[in-house]
């Protein structure tokens, strides 16, 4: 084996280990952090095992932020909802500036055994008027939302709105 | 407002300005087309061209962004930009700040740094052989025509309003800082300086000739744009962590990852460059990596904005502009990847080393970095890709990103120590190791006694930085022969070292002082708790008061103001004053966090609510030791990067090239 044909190898061999490592790493820490990202609807439908890991994004219900103390620890509880369902979301922590109600957020935590879910972060969205897409999709969806006929409507009307019944 | 008719004369000034734009986009083709093909058609004119067009193309755009920066001063609220994201009331440094704060105003400040650096390649790049300047200008023409365009047609920063409304929105409380106002010019020099690397590589890759000298006019300019890039990743993240009161720096964010990535793969460009420069070996892949770092800067600047990639802070998603950028993105990528296809094999390698050499240190760089590059690159776009072709939602966060990342960079800490001590073409493992004996026995040291208090990522990250750190400092003893002659001596010596070899020192030093500070970071204590004024607690070692909370005028929000005295055991040494921010304009509400530093450790407090009817305020109290090394390490970097490139070699003598033998050139 000549010189270049060695140096050659070991290139390979190198890149390899390289390529070889990334990729190994790469499904293993894809199997056992990938999170998904539920609706308040999925949530409602799929009824996901307390203590799994999930994305919960949505708008905060108006009227259901409520913040208590204890020990000296404020826990904040709100509803997520998506104009279809709503879920009761506790989180102990700071909460982030953008984060008001009748606002897109995302919260990341697990569902405990009482139907609520434990936010251990919650990202607001920058921005004042964004809106989650899958919350977009949910209102059209519902027919709650035509972007035809002007802005969404706000989001504190979305649970108790009348909907026509329509057959698409 | 009343009107007269110097006030009269402000409204004309934007409709200058996007005539100067649309006049920019036919400049820029012109220089494109005539750089491009001059040279093959051997008309010298049309080469000298080239440069004239590429200046006056930087002027049209310089026009229309002082044109856009000049209706943003004056609160001229007829253009849109303007009327949308600034406001009278706003200080004068965010009025011109907020001109670039948006997507269409960001678009202008693109094209102006791209021709910048095509304006600097034409009036600096006299030594250049005519041909090669000529297409490189070419090829930064047709860029910046392409991004031009997309400006003019599709997000048109001087798109008229009217009626005018009598103020403007305001500008983003959460931007306005000055962090903020200098972190997108840094950033995107950095991004766009990579550009020039990219055009040299389709230029050589046109001409079908890589050599010493070629990796000698690249370097400065990878140089230039990393500096740039480093800072202005550094900027962003110190943002993030003073500003948006989490207390983070780094969050693994689309938008993080998207500044990442050409960070990762322009790093490798930089330090495999040295080896076409020095042994013209590993030429097509330096092309390769030149192309894949412009392309990920690209990708990086738009697909953030195409509404592909949802990010916690993309400002501006704009889906309807995705189509262009996407088509814009796949000519400039797969165009340059067809013709690297093409040519490539042109590049023949012709400089041969062993595998312990300095060449082989270098390539084992580049493996790390590129790994690490392309596990960021798929956990940033698995999400996206999966939403698109499974239609299923899903995130990839921080965790996966520290389990992949974090085990490619150890090898990359431990390697990066002993390849600056080997030699070129053929060297011998075991004398280097034995000069690190000291680094890696102090980092021993470190290492068993953090690991005693059972913090082993700590241990293993701060042993790391400190073998880095240790490794480069005894590189720079041996050479200076310090405490082996007189110091005066040893001083002598190091001001005679090549600058390059200073740069990368302390680049290497900037590196392990980072892993230094992020190591810090994971023993950061935090509390968050709610108190009344005169309540008392315990963190970190420290005893924290909130001793009164009341209301302070400022600016353009009113504020409340909690003030926390902070006592270890010889009594009180410190007070902060986080704020709570309340923009009425807006109704918004920031947490101005209170941060003191002492250059080893930050103390950390955010004022983050006043929860009703409990009459006191709830404070989130951090320690962050090291967190300060963090953006020292960036600032380092950056530094030595800039020392790097005041070295002789790269200023003067840009060498003519070898002359080559006739019936030799491809």
């Amino acid at each position: 084996m000549n010189a270049r044909k060695k140096r050659r190898l070991y290139l390979f061999a190198a890149c390899a280990i390289g390529v070889g490592s990334a990729t190994a790493l790469s499904l293993s820490a894809f199997s056992s952090t990938l999170t998904y990202f539920l609706s308040p609807r999925d949530v409602a439908a799929k009824d996901p095992a307390p203590g799994v890991s999930f994305r919960l994004g949505g708008i905060v219900q108006v009227g259901t932020v409520t913040t208590t103390v204890s020990g000296g620890t404020p826990t904040t509880s709100f509803r997520v909802t998506d104009g279809q369902a709503s879920i009761p979301v506790t989180f102990s922590g700071v909460l982030p500036d953008l984060f008001r109600e009748g606002q897109g957020v995302v919260a990341i935590g697990s569902m405990t055994s009482n139907n609520t879910f434990n936010a251990e972060e919650v990202l607001a969205k920058h921005g004042a008027s964004y809106m989650p897409k899958d919350v977009e999709q949910a209102l059209k969806d519902a027919g709650k939302w035509n972007p035809k006929y002007g802005p969404p409507p706000a989001a504190s009307t979305w649970n108790t709105m009348q909907v026509k019944s329509t057959s698409s | 407002m009343e009107h007269n008719a110097s006030e009269e004369h402000q409204f004309v000034i934007p409709e200058l300005g996007h005539f100067a734009l649309a006049l920019a986009v036919a400049l820029a083709f012109a220089q494109g087309v005539i750089g491009i093909f001059a040279p093959g058609l051997r008309d010298t004119r049309a080469m000298r061209a080239a440069p004239a067009l590429a200046l006056c193309h930087f002027l049209a755009i310089g026009a229309a962004f002082l044109g856009l920066i000049y209706a943003g001063v004056v609160s001229d609220f007829t253009v849109e930009n303007v009327a949308d994201f600034s406001s009278s009331l706003v200080p004068l440094i965010y009025r011109i700040s907020g001109t670039w704060g948006n997507h269409d105003g960001s678009m202008i400040l693109w094209c102006f740094i791209l021709s910048l650096c095509g304006a600097t390649v034409a009036s600096f790049g006299g030594n250049l052989p005519a041909g090669l300047r000529a297409r490189v200008l070419g090829v930064l023409g047709l860029v910046s025509g392409g991004f031009l365009l997309f400006t003019l047609c599709v997000s048109d920063p001087f798109t008229r309003l009217w009626p005018p409304p009598l103020d403007g929105a305001g500008v983003n409380p959460i931007l306005q800082d000055p962090g903020l106002a200098f972190h997108p010019p840094v950033l995107y020099t950095g991004y766009v300086g990579f550009s020039v690397a990219f055009a040299f590589a389709i230029a050589a890759l046109i001409e079908g000739r890589i050599d010493a000298a070629w990796g000698r006019w690249v370097r400065p300019w990878a140089l230039v744009s990393w500096c740039f890039l480093t800072s202005g990743i550094a900027l962003g993240s110190w943002w993030s962590y003073y500003t948006l009161g989490w207390g983070g720096y780094w969050f693994w964010d689309p938008v993080e990852n998207a500044a990442l990535l050409p960070w990762l793969t322009g790093t490798a460009l930089l330090h495999c460059a040295i080896v076409v420069e020095k042994r013209e070996a590993l030429k097509a892949w330096t092309v390769l990596l030149a192309i894949a770092t412009f392309s990920l800067s690209l990708s990086g600047t738009f697909l953030v904005r195409s509404g592909i990639l949802n990010s916690v802070h993309s400002f501006a998603a704009a889906p309807d502009q995705g189509l262009f950028i996407l088509a814009l993105l796949g000519i400039t990528i797969g165009g340059s990847l067809l013709l690297f296809a093409i040519r490539a094999p042109v590049l023949a390698a012709t400089g041969m080393y062993a595998p312990v050499s300095r060449e082989s240190a270098l390539v084992l760089n580049n493996i790390f970095l590129c790994s690490i590059a392309a596990v960021v690159f798929t956990g940033t776009l698995y999400p996206p890709f999966a939403n698109l072709l499974f239609g299923i939602q899903l995130s990839v966060g921080a965790p996966f990103f520290n389990q992949t990342v974090l085990p490619l960079t150890a090898p990359l800490i431990v390697a990066m120590a002993v390849g600056p001590l080997l030699a070129w073409k053929r060297a011998a493992l075991a004398p280097a190791l034995g000069r690190l004996g000291l680094a890696a026995g102090v980092a021993a040291i470190v290492f068993l006694v953090i690991a005693a208090n059972r913090h082993i990522i700590a241990a293993l990250g701060l042993a790391g930085g400190i073998w880095v750190v240790g490794a480069a400092l005894t590189d720079l003893a041996d050479r200076t022969r310090l405490f082996r002659v007189s110091p005066a001596a040893s001083l002598a010596r190091l001001v005679a070292l090549p600058r390059a070899a200073i740069g990368a020192t302390l680049g290497h030093i900037g590196f392990g002082v980072m892993v230094l500070g992020i190591a810090g970071m994971t023993l950061a204590t935090q509390k968050v708790i709610v108190m009344q004024p005169g309540q008392s607690t315990e963190l970190g070692g420290y005893i924290w008061t909130l001793n009164d909370i009341h209301d302070a005028p400022g600016p353009n929000y009113s504020q409340r103001v909690a003030d926390i005295s902070i006592a270890n055991s010889h009594g009180i040494f410190l007070t902060l004053h986080p704020s709570r921010r309340f923009f009425s304009a807006q109704k918004t509400i920031t947490n101005d966090a209170a941060i003191n530093t002492n250059g080893f450790q930050d103390i950390y407090a955010v004022f983050a609510d006043e929860p009703p009817g409990s009459g006191g305020a709830e404070l989130r109290l951090n320690r962050h030791p090291l967190a300060p090394e963090i953006w020292f390490g960036g600032l380092i970097m950056a530094l030595g990067g800039g020392i790097s490139l005041s070295d002789r070699r790269l200023r003067v003598g840009a060498p003519s090239r070898v002359k080559k033998p006739a019936g030799a050139v491809a």
